[in-house]
């Protein structure tokens, strides 16, 4: 399937902000986050299609995933 | 020597220092302000007139060594809601007032005369001193001018036209420790402080130093609440990138407020996000990280320099940067840059005033993304008080109602912040029940609904919400009467160790033996103040309503609506 990966914050650093990635259809969003190099524990947020997902979420082919870590503001 | 009340009448220009009564000791910050308020002010007073009184206090940590203890409270009575306000700011006369001895600095009064006045407070004195020089000046003058003239390390609290024109939406701007401002942004206290007459407030507190009743448990407490804020990575992340991280997370989660409320996303997004204005503060030698009162150690301000590597603003946050960015449809941060100093300088609410030129651009005043004429019409027309620029200067209601414009994002007639209520849910409770008027301070629930910070709730569906909303405006009341700013609430949700240290560093202090129980009692006595005040100045459930818009008009991309009836919003005042 193929993905929008979206990255924000220091995720970005030394990786990219945006791109479409090629995935096996069986792919969880975890197993996206540990193939980046990200550390789980550092990931805040998640979300396919602009709504929070679970890591254990399966995305399916065109959808958006988007991942943050911990942040904070107001 | 025991903290003293320090009072200003300004329709004969006397002062006093009193002892504090029995039922004022325990409180401090907004518990105090919001007491005081409630007690001495005729609920129905007209906000601008002298039965009126601004009240001033450092929180119960101020002036302590304990991090992150230099917020200030100042409360009033309302010109832009005609509610109860507590409105909260960095910088650092919380810590200079809390040294000086003062639990709270009440302005009463008005003078008959048209002249302008300064206040000067020590530990043993408070005069008033008629002001010629700096009448009619901004803010960065009024700091500058006095820093020089008093040496650095005194407090400046200052309006400035804006307040001056007694504009709905003027704020008090309260000098950093590196001469630049913070701001009581909402609910325009500074016209309150201009329709007494003041113009700037100094505070010296000479050697005086605030004594703590059990130093070593102080300092034990104080080395575990630092580590629990250090340690938090939402800590770690506002550090790098300020509170305008949540731009590109807002906007992702389709609760970005976008041309005047139309939309949850903005194209424009990444150009305005922390993270571009991170790069473009690096390139241009500014600070990315920088603390707005000593003992800050998360350290969200920054210092943003302009285009030629000069200094252009600090303080650069989120709400504003979404107020006149995604709101007014503006992509480009050295136009919101310039804006955001110019009304620093003008001392107007940067949420309050962006907003409004949301509701103008809808009504084609100026068009949308016109970044230029906003900054020109901020100088020449809120600045100078032409007819416009009061229209503007008093709100985004204000503009509503001079056009007939209907969509008007306002609770309480104040200016609804930057996560809709459509898309939030939990910030629909908060914003329709708080007593202060849309605010996002008071119960932030965006931490539960979209940072995964307290648990997790479905920012989409009404469940649970009331609850949520109830318990975070609850603590944050008591909060908000510590001197702490609010953000240590990220690490006080997740880590266990973090409230039990604040709750010993109060404690040791004071030298009392107060439980949690204790803290969320105050909370729920300070809310239950603030809504008997606003009752008694004629406000009801009716009031606790979102605008109808937001029932009816559905917000991309999620495309819903507001769908809490209304026994649903009363319900938060169960307890």
């Amino acid at each position: 399937m193929k993905l929008t990966i979206k990255l924000f914050a220091y995720f970005r650093d030394n990786r990219f902000v945006s791109e479409v990635r090629e995935f096996p259809d069986t792919t969880t969003v975890g197993a996206i986050i540990d193939q980046l190099g990200i550390d789980r524990e550092a990931v805040g947020i998640t979300m396919i299609n602009s709504r929070h997902c679970k890591v254990g979420t399966v995305p399916v082919d065109g959808d958006v995933v988007a991942i943050f870590p911990m942040v904070g503001g107001g | 020597m025991a903290d003293k009340i320090f009072r200003v009448n300004m329709s004969d220009l006397s002062t006093s220092i009193e002892d504090v009564p029995q039922a004022w000791a325990g409180l401090g910050g907004r518990g105090l302000t919001s007491t005081i308020v409630a007690a001495e002010v005729p609920p129905t007073c007209h906000p601008l007139g002298p039965n009126n009184k601004l009240v001033l206090a450092p929180g119960l940590l101020s002036g302590t060594t304990a991090a992150n203890s230099g917020r200030l409270s100042a409360g009033a009575k309302s010109p832009l809601t005609g509610t109860i306000k507590e409105s909260n700011a960095g910088g650092s006369s919380a810590q200079l007032l809390a040294r000086a001895g003062c639990k709270a600095l009440i302005i009463e009064g008005q003078p008959k005369e048209d002249k302008w006045y300064s206040i000067a407070l020590t530990p043993d004195s408070i005069t008033v001193s008629e002001e010629t020089a700096l009448v009619g000046k901004g803010n960065y003058e009024v700091a500058k001018t006095l820093s020089g003239k008093l040496g650095g390390k005194q407090g400046v609290i200052t309006i400035g036209p804006a307040g001056e024109m007694k504009m709905a939406s003027a704020n008090l701007s309260v000098m950093d420790p590196d001469g630049n401002l913070r701001s009581n942004g909402r609910g325009g206290l500074g016209a309150v402080m201009g329709s007494k007459k003041v113009k700037y407030i100094t505070i010296d507190p000479k050697d005086r130093k605030v004594e703590v009743a059990d130093p070593e448990a102080f300092k034990t407490a104080n080395r575990a609440f630092g580590k629990a804020l250090v340690d938090n990575q939402v800590s770690q992340t506002l550090k790098t990138y300020g509170t305008n991280a949540l731009v590109n997370v807002i906007n992702e989660a389709g609760a970005l407020p976008t041309r005047n409320f139309t939309s949850g996303q903005f194209d424009g997004h990444d150009k305005i996000s922390g993270e571009t204005m991170y790069d473009i503060i690096q390139e241009r030698g500014g600070k990315p990280s920088h603390n707005c009162h000593a003992g800050c150690v998360i350290q969200c301000s920054q210092v943003y320099n302009d285009k030629n590597k000069q200094y252009k603003t600090a303080g650069f946050e989120y709400e504003s940067i979404w107020a006149m960015g995604a709101d007014c449809c503006v992509d480009d941060l050295d136009d919101i840059a310039e804006a955001d100093w110019l009304m620093d300088d003008i001392g107007i609410d940067t949420i309050e005033t962006s907003v409004a030129f949301g509701v103008a651009m809808e009504a084609g005043v100026l068009q949308f993304g016109d970044g230029k004429t906003m900054c020109q019409m901020i100088k020449d027309d809120i600045g100078k008080g032409t007819p416009l620029g009061r229209i503007l200067g008093n709100g985004a209601g204000s503009v509503g109602r001079s056009f007939g414009v209907t969509r008007v994002p306002v609770v309480k007639n104040q200016a609804i912040p930057a996560y809709d209520p459509r898309t939030v849910k939990g910030m629909a409770i908060t914003y329709a029940t708080t007593p202060m008027g849309a605010d996002h301070t008071t119960g932030y629930a965006v931490a539960t609904n979209i940072l995964g910070v307290g648990g997790s709730l479905d920012p989409l569906s009404k469940d649970g919400q009331v609850e949520l909303s109830r318990n975070l405006q609850i603590a944050t009341a008591a909060i908000d009467s510590t001197g702490m700013c609010l953000f240590i609430a990220f690490a006080a949700l997740d880590d266990p160790n973090c409230l039990p240290a604040l709750i010993d560093l109060i404690n040791a202090r004071y030298g009392l033996s107060l439980t949690g129980d204790d803290v969320t009692a105050l909370g729920k006595t300070i809310l239950k103040t603030e809504r008997a005040f606003n009752q008694a100045a004629g406000f009801n459930n009716a009031d606790d309503r979102l605008p109808e818009f937001f029932y009816n008009e559905p917000l991309p991309p999620h495309n819903l609506v507001v769908d809490f009836t209304g026994e649903e919003i009363d319900s938060f005042w169960n307890f």
